[in-house]
């Protein structure tokens, strides 16, 4: 029998203790034994080895990347992907987590929405906790307003085909990736003429965030891990524009912690190399035209809108609003009486998610991190979110005294 | 994935329901109504010498030695999910949690709050089944007690169970006896209970079967103690999950927990389901699943014991308790690095993208 396994644990802050010689078998060897659907090939350890080996070779001088997507942080953090990467190659958590970008004003009106008496408010898990400037969707269900966890725009739409005499409201999150789902069930909704649904929208788009990290005076992103997702339902053409534009290399990089070393790998092999190119790691999803059918509906139905963004501020055609064809859904229009006593909604000001969310602050850095900001207490959205930076540095990092 | 709604509409004009078909507040009003429902319902399912007298309590003589005494409130909806409802689920539940005290369970009572208009059908499937896992477990229901409750006031039915048990003689099962070095040995996959309960709350349907894991634990515990093995802790991995209780065993010894994570069991369906959901399995409820904390030298003998057992076929050594200080739960990923397992603030919450 091999040495056991877990007497080396005792020794765990030593890194040679990923000896292999296990005489404990692993999950899958127990269950099945059957290849899992796209998730353990990714998870390999001894490739997530080789890859950091090759990052490590590949750097020689210091850089700072950024992933753009939440997903992307939370596997970053979640799989402790960082202590795998050389000291001077810095990442930097970027805007791509649709809750912690939804401004404090749309929260508000979404709370106005749900306290009204004959409707039903439909929204993501993830949205409940956010606070506004008066409290958040979770304060509204404990005082009696009707809110539904969703999990599909359609599950919304077929509440307002079951319940004809309520208005079912929804809160449209999201990033490019939902566009087509929320799109589709305005087209249904639309097609069977149900005029009891509604989207108070806060779609927001991931290239002109970009572009407005790096035309910041302060920016320090040499290069970008774009969000495969959104890149799998837009294709990365408009990417190129930027590449070129601010001279920056971009990875089209998938979820999965393989996905992410790989996409690191790629992206500092540019950046060595001098390289400015749009590559696409996530090929397994994402190709460079995208989902046709997909953006076709989201171009029939929405439009680009300024939006204002979460600590980060306005910033130009980066939302999405419902076309004029179908303004009968747009919740802000219909509900426009309601909404028109609002004021404008200020965010805490000891909040600093602006700073954390353009990669200018680490999370632990902020002063109100872990004591009078926490995910029980959430002074900003990035602390609720399980894709919010904040929120993954506190689950997985905050009571660390020493290094894990 | 698909999706369907799961609550049935419901017609605005009732008819006359007869007083047999459904809970009216005189079942719980003392009278005769109550009593028909004592016997007719509770009486003829849990039926047993110590019931039988219908007097305020059921009384016993007692033995030398340690008792254990627990409580636990079952409030679950939907009522009846795979694998389980409401009324398997509080005996095993309570019956479990004298397990984890090193008990050989003995009586349980229940408590009914029962809501006005519940179906008697509905209410006679829940009893039957409780019955039956207290049979199969062998730990009687002794006494029990109803109350009904306006409509709108309560949600169909919560049952309270409490339990007796017998702690063996020389056996001692606590957190402060979790030492360095000790194996934590899990029972069996993670996650089943939880994600079957949310499919049928949410209507979720996910490929493959998934059956809650509501079972009682308690011939397991008795077995390893049989078998001479020292157990320091024993915890049920219920609401919070795995990560949840590694972090109270933790706090309550002031000791270190490192697990493995590729070591930890969670079957195919399960981790499907939580991919998509977003939830980590080793937050999600269990209900038929525990941890052992032995000593190191013991962990292979207690693991043949526990997989002799259907309900820990999996059983599997997942982690080491260290001497690390400040306590805390550390966990070594699958691509080898290490994290905290912290715990979670709240309930999970499904992500949106």
């Amino acid at each position: 029998m091999p040495r056991h396994f877990f007497e080396d644990a005792l020794l765990y802050e030593d890194p040679n203790w990923s000896s292999d010689d296990r005489s404990i078998t692993t999950n899958n060897d127990i269950v099945g034994g059957t290849v899992m659907k796209y998730v353990d090939e990714f998870r390999d350890r001894a490739v997530a080895g080789a890859l950091a080996e090759r990052i490590k070779k590949t750097v020689r001088r210091p850089w700072t990347i950024m992933e753009v997507c939440g997903g992307q942080t939370h596997a970053i953090v979640r799989f402790g992907l960082d202590s795998l990467l050389p000291k001077n190659l810095e990442l930097v958590h970027g805007p791509g987590c649709p809750v912690c970008v939804t401004s404090v004003s749309l929260i508000d009106q979404a709370v106005c929405l749900a306290s009204l008496p004959g409707v039903i408010f439909c929204s993501f898990g993830d949205m409940l906790r956010v606070p506004g400037s008066r409290g958040d969707l979770f304060s509204v269900k404990a005082a009696g307003g009707d809110i539904r966890i969703i999990y599909s725009p359609l599950d919304a739409l077929e509440l307002a085909r079951k319940n004809p005499d309520r208005e079912v409201v929804c809160f449209a999150v999201g990033f490019e990736t939902t566009a087509p789902a929320w799109a589709m069930a305005v087209t249904q909704a639309k097609q069977s003429r149900i005029t009891n649904f509604s989207l108070l929208i806060a779609h927001v788009l991931v290239p002109p965030a970009m572009e407005a990290i790096l035309s910041s005076p302060q920016n320090r992103i040499q290069g970008f891990l774009a969000a495969g997702h959104v890149c799998t339902v837009m294709g990365y053409e408009e990417y190129e524009a930027i590449a070129q534009r601010y001279q920056v290399p971009i990875v089209v990089t998938g979820f999965e912690p393989l996905d992410v070393l790989e996409g690191v790998a790629m992206l500092v092999s540019q950046l060595e190399e001098g390289r400015v190119e749009v590559e696409n790691q996530y090929v397994r999803s994402v190709s460079r035209e995208g989902n046709r059918p997909a953006r076709s509906i989201v171009d029939e139905v929405f439009e680009p809108v300024s939006r204002a963004w979460r600590g980060i501020g306005e910033i130009p055609a980066s939302g999405l609003r419902l076309k004029s064809a179908y303004s009968t859904y747009d919740a802000e229009l219909k509900f426009q009486r309601d909404l028109a006593q609002l004021s404008v909604g200020i965010e805490d000001p000891e909040c600093q998610s602006g700073l954390v969310l353009q990669g200018l602050l680490k999370p632990p850095d902020c002063p109100a991190f872990g004591n009078k900001c926490t995910p029980e207490q959430p002074l900003g959205a990035p602390m609720v979110s399980s894709e919010g930076a904040c929120a993954a540095y506190y689950r997985y990092r905050s009571h660390a005294t020493s290094k894990v | 994935m698909t999706v369907h709604d799961n609550k049935p509409f419901e017609a605005a004009c009732p008819l006359p329901i007869s007083a047999k078909n459904t809970v009216q507040l005189a079942h719980g009003g003392g009278g005769r109504l109550m009593q028909e429902l004592i016997e007719d319902v509770f009486v003829r399912a849990f039926h047993n010498p110590m019931l039988a007298p219908l007097h305020d309590g059921a009384t016993w003589p007692v033995e030398k030695g340690t008792l254990a005494f627990t409580t636990d409130s079952y409030v679950v909806h939907p009522l009846f999910f795979p694998g389980g409802n409401i009324g398997s689920l509080a005996v095993n539940g309570t019956i479990n949690d004298l397990a984890m005290c090193g008990a050989k369970p003995l009586y349980l009572s229940a408590g009914f709050i029962l809501e006005e208009g519940l179906s008697m059908d509905v209410l006679q499937r829940v009893v039957n089944s409780m019955a039956e896992a207290a049979r199969t477990a062998g730990v009687p229901i002794v006494t029990g007690d109803t109350k009904v409750v306006d409509r709108g006031k309560g949600d169909e039915i919560f049952i309270n169970t409490s339990g007796v048990g017998l702690v063996p003689a020389g056996v001692c099962v606590l957190p402060t006896l979790i030492q360095p070095g000790d194996a934590i040995l899990v029972s069996g996959d993670l996650g089943s209970h939880g994600v079957a309960v949310l499919s049928v709350r949410e209507g979720l349907t996910f490929e493959g079967d998934i059956k809650s894991d509501s079972a009682p634990l308690h011939h397991i515990v008795a077995d390893l103690l049989d078998r001479g093995i020292d157990i320091h802790c024993l915890r049920d991995l219920t609401r919070g999950g795995l990560a949840s209780v590694l972090n109270e065993l933790a706090a309550a010894a002031k000791v270190g927990i490192t697990v493995d994570e590729a070591a930890i069991p969670v079957c195919e369906p399960v981790r499907g389901a939580c991919e998509l959901l977003g939830l980590d399995p080793l937050y999600v409820a269990n209900e038929g699943r525990f941890v052992a904390l032995v000593p190191a030298p013991q962990a292979d003998a207690a693991l043949a014991v526990m997989r002799r057992h259907k309900a820990a076929s999996l059983a599997t050594h997942i982690g080491v308790v260290t001497d690390r200080d400040p306590p805390m739960v550390v966990l070594r990923t699958v691509v080898g690095t290490h994290r905290v397992l912290d715990l979670l603030s709240g309930e999970q919450l499904p992500r949106i993208c």
